[in-house]
């Protein structure tokens, strides 16, 4: 099933998140990912939501969502028309040995060590979900202990912005 | 002016113009409690958290209001969940204010204690939980606002204790402004322009009506379109009223339970035209399957009802009467008269049994709601139970208006009927109501006889009794091989002897000979009355 990614705003107040999850799970939609943070706006936060469905499953989504109080505004984000990220942390095990292989692995992806131990390199990587996923394809050898990813966030090319009008024109 | 939240909310809801309150006290809504004295409020003590907020929905369904019941926190805003659920399926406005825990305490289990707002979200149009006293008039005001304009739902307000009690300077809010809720009422004209073009074209149109038309007040419209173009008229469950009975173009109740010539009508249909529905699988359980054959027009309020239930092939977001409004001034009839001929003699084929008259030593239900609905005439109202008592009044009562018959169609909730009727009568002092149920879910909300004698309600009360949950029972018979399961009430009470202790009157009949007496004698009595009706345990639900 292909991704889909919405791009949410919703009013930054408690249980919000929680509408929106139990919104997911009652209805029977799966989240692939789901990321939220606040706007230049402080009192509205945009939730970054990555679906896996249909369209008619992407349709309901968006429809079921718009009927939240809470949510002000949904837009679907085409893949080429904008820019998605997400950031993971990787710790991997390093000895004497192993350790420059990774460094030099880590270069060609253009990530950072921001950690280091005597056994283990923490490894940050910002991009893509295949770029993040073919990083951690490549350290798999050297033993991963652990991941920590964000969910995806994604943004409009362009001049384009999505932004809470109080008419529904725009 | 400086007000305790307590008294805030009182103020609040005399702003909105309540005039009726359904509830019942405890701990944490005692505040709230205190400050009901001396307002002008009405407020309605029901027996159980539970029937107040059905009293508030019957009162809602016909006035067109929406209704307020109150609980306090724990057990008394658990009690509520069915009921906001019945009224969330069936998109009824209600505001439920319920106490909580004092602030300071949530969440550490104390006495009482329910999570109230995280129960209710799957099933309420929105809710609060109150944490601070000075969003209290926001609050109930935008509460007010959602539960009651676009798709009408109930919504719930979680207010704690030490919240009703904390003082603030009152001023409620003269606008609203929600960034997240704006419904769209007026339906795209170029969409409403290829509504007239595919009914110009269609040669077998129908019009599905459901309750959106009803809570719309579209029937004016739906009747003048339906005799302009001479399009037949189905309805669902929640869509009876939205044409009265006895038109010559109402076929009736679709769906699994429904008459034979609605559901012949929507099978054959090349054009349905959905108002206000939301196309339910007891309603239509094979939409695709009918999508195939006919283009589909699907009307209705919530744009996410559109394409879920069924394809669709024109597609308006919109309030059913404005819509057909639009409409109205632009439609043409089509080549029609051939499919309606057809229709007529479908309808001649198949009539509704009626069983007049005959001796047989029990009641046969469907007669009887027959012989009460020519015998109530304009002004009377019905609120059902549900089971067979429910498809029974659905396929054989004679609903003259809108907001009439009232029922739990999406949620089917037992327990519904008699404290929606004591709501309806509310709502209607003039009128007779009737609650018609079944042996089985009468006993579920029983304890309501005691709002009843309070208030001094003639809320009349027919009970079919079986000795059976019949629908679950005929559910066996025929899938479950007659393997019949918990489904026997054989040791009910002596129901007349019931409401005597109440102080009032019933009584017993077991032959349709004497249902016209019986009726007669309930309807001219002013007071609470009660007909218990002994209805074969084999009496089919159609």
């Amino acid at each position: 099933m292909a991704k889909h990614t919405l791009s949410v705003l919703v009013e930054n107040h408690a249980g919000v998140l929680s509408r929106v999850a139990g919104l997911f799970s009652r209805r029977g939609f799966n989240i692939d990912s789901l990321a939220v943070g606040v706007t230049e706006n402080p009192d509205i936060s945009r939730m970054t939501i990555v679906v896996d469905g249909d369209d008619y499953t992407v349709e309901q989504v968006s429809k079921q969502l718009n009927k939240l109080i809470d949510v002000i505004k949904i837009k679907q984000l085409a893949k080429d028309e904008s820019v998605s990220r997400e950031l993971a942390l990787i710790k991997v095990a390093a000895s004497a040995t192993t350790r420059s292989e990774i460094i030099q692995i880590v270069e060609i992806f253009r990530a950072n060590i921001v950690d280091v131990s005597k056994n283990t390199l923490t490894v940050e990587i910002s991009g893509s979900t295949s770029k993040v996923e073919a990083l951690e394809d490549m350290l798999r050898q050297f033993g991963i202990k652990e991941i920590v990813r964000t969910g995806t966030i994604a943004i409009e090319r362009g001049n384009k912005i999505i932004k809470v009008t109080n008419n529904d024109e725009e | 002016m400086k007000l305790t939240g307590a008294q805030a909310i009182i103020k609040a809801l005399e702003n909105e113009k309540v005039d009726i309150i359904f509830g019942y006290p405890g701990a944490a809504i005692c505040p709230f409690y205190d400050s009901l004295l001396g307002s002008k409020l009405n407020h309605i003590l029901t027996r159980n958290e539970q029937g107040a907020v059905h009293a508030a929905s019957g009162y809602a369904r016909v006035t067109g209001k929406t209704g307020v019941c109150v609980a306090t926190s724990g057990p008394g805003a658990t009690n509520m969940i069915t009921g906001i659920a019945t009224a969330y399926m069936d998109s009824i406005p209600i505001v439920a204010i319920t106490g909580q825990v004092s602030s300071e305490l949530i969440g550490r289990d104390v006495f009482q204690e329910a999570d109230i707002t995280g129960a209710t979200a799957p099933f309420c149009k929105h809710n609060y939980l109150v944490k601070d006293v000075k969003e209290l008039p926001r609050v109930i005001k935008e509460a007010f606002h959602i539960a009651s304009t676009g798709r009408p739902g109930p919504v719930v307000i979680d207010i704690p204790v030490d919240i009703q009690n904390k003082e603030f300077n009152f001023e409620y809010p003269k606008s609203i402004d929600i960034k997240g809720y704006k419904p769209t009422y007026k339906g795209h004209s170029l969409q409403i322009k290829k509504i007239a073009e595919a009914i110009a074209k269609a040669k077998a149109p129908v019009i599905c009506a459901g309750g959106g038309v009803v809570n719309a007040y579209a029937t004016e419209e739906l009747c003048e379109l339906s005799e302009k173009c001479r399009i037949p008229v189905i309805t669902t469950l929640m869509g009876i009223g939205s044409m009265p009975t006895a038109h010559e173009l109402n076929l009736g109740m679709i769906g699994s339970h429904g008459v034979y010539a609605a559901n012949y009508a929507l099978h054959n249909a090349d054009l349905i035209i959905i108002l206000g529905a939301r196309v339910g699988d007891r309603a239509m359980g094979t939409a695709n399957k009918i999508a195939e054959k006919a283009k589909i027009i699907h009307v209705d309020i919530d744009p996410a009802e559109i394409g879920k239930n069924i394809g669709t092939t024109i597609p308006v977001v919109g309030d059913v009467k404005l819509v057909l409004q639009d409409l109205l001034a632009i439609v043409t009839k089509g080549n029609v008269d051939e499919w309606v001929a057809n229709i007529e003699k479908v309808k001649a084929e198949h009539p509704l049994k009626h069983m007049e008259g005959t001796e047989c030593g029990t009641v046969k239900p469907q007669y009887l709601l027959r012989t009460l609905s020519d015998m109530m005439g304009e002004n009377g109202f019905v609120a059902t139970e549900v089971g067979q008592n429910q498809i029974w009044a659905a396929n054989y009562f004679k609903v003259r208006k809108p907001r009439t018959f009232i029922t739990s169609g999406g949620m089917g909730t037992m327990g519904y009927g008699l404290p929606a009727a004591v709501g309806v009568k509310f709502g209607q002092p003039e009128a007779t109501v009737v609650a018609v149920c079944g042996d089985g879910s009468f006993q579920m909300s029983m304890n309501e006889l005691g709002t009843i004698k309070q208030n001094k309600l003639g809320v009349k009360i027919v009970i079919f009794n079986n000795s059976r949950l019949g629908m679950v029972r005929e559910i066996q018979k025929q899938r479950y091989c007659g393997r019949y399961s918990q489904v026997f009430l054989e040791e009910n009470p002596d129901f007349v002897k019931l409401v005597e202790a109440y102080g009032f009157k019933g009584e017993r009949i077991t032959s349709n000979l004497q249902v016209k007496d019986a009726l007669q004698r309930m309807l001219e009595n002013d007071e609470a009355y009660l007909i218990e009706c002994i209805v074969d345990p084999e009496e089919p639900t159609l």
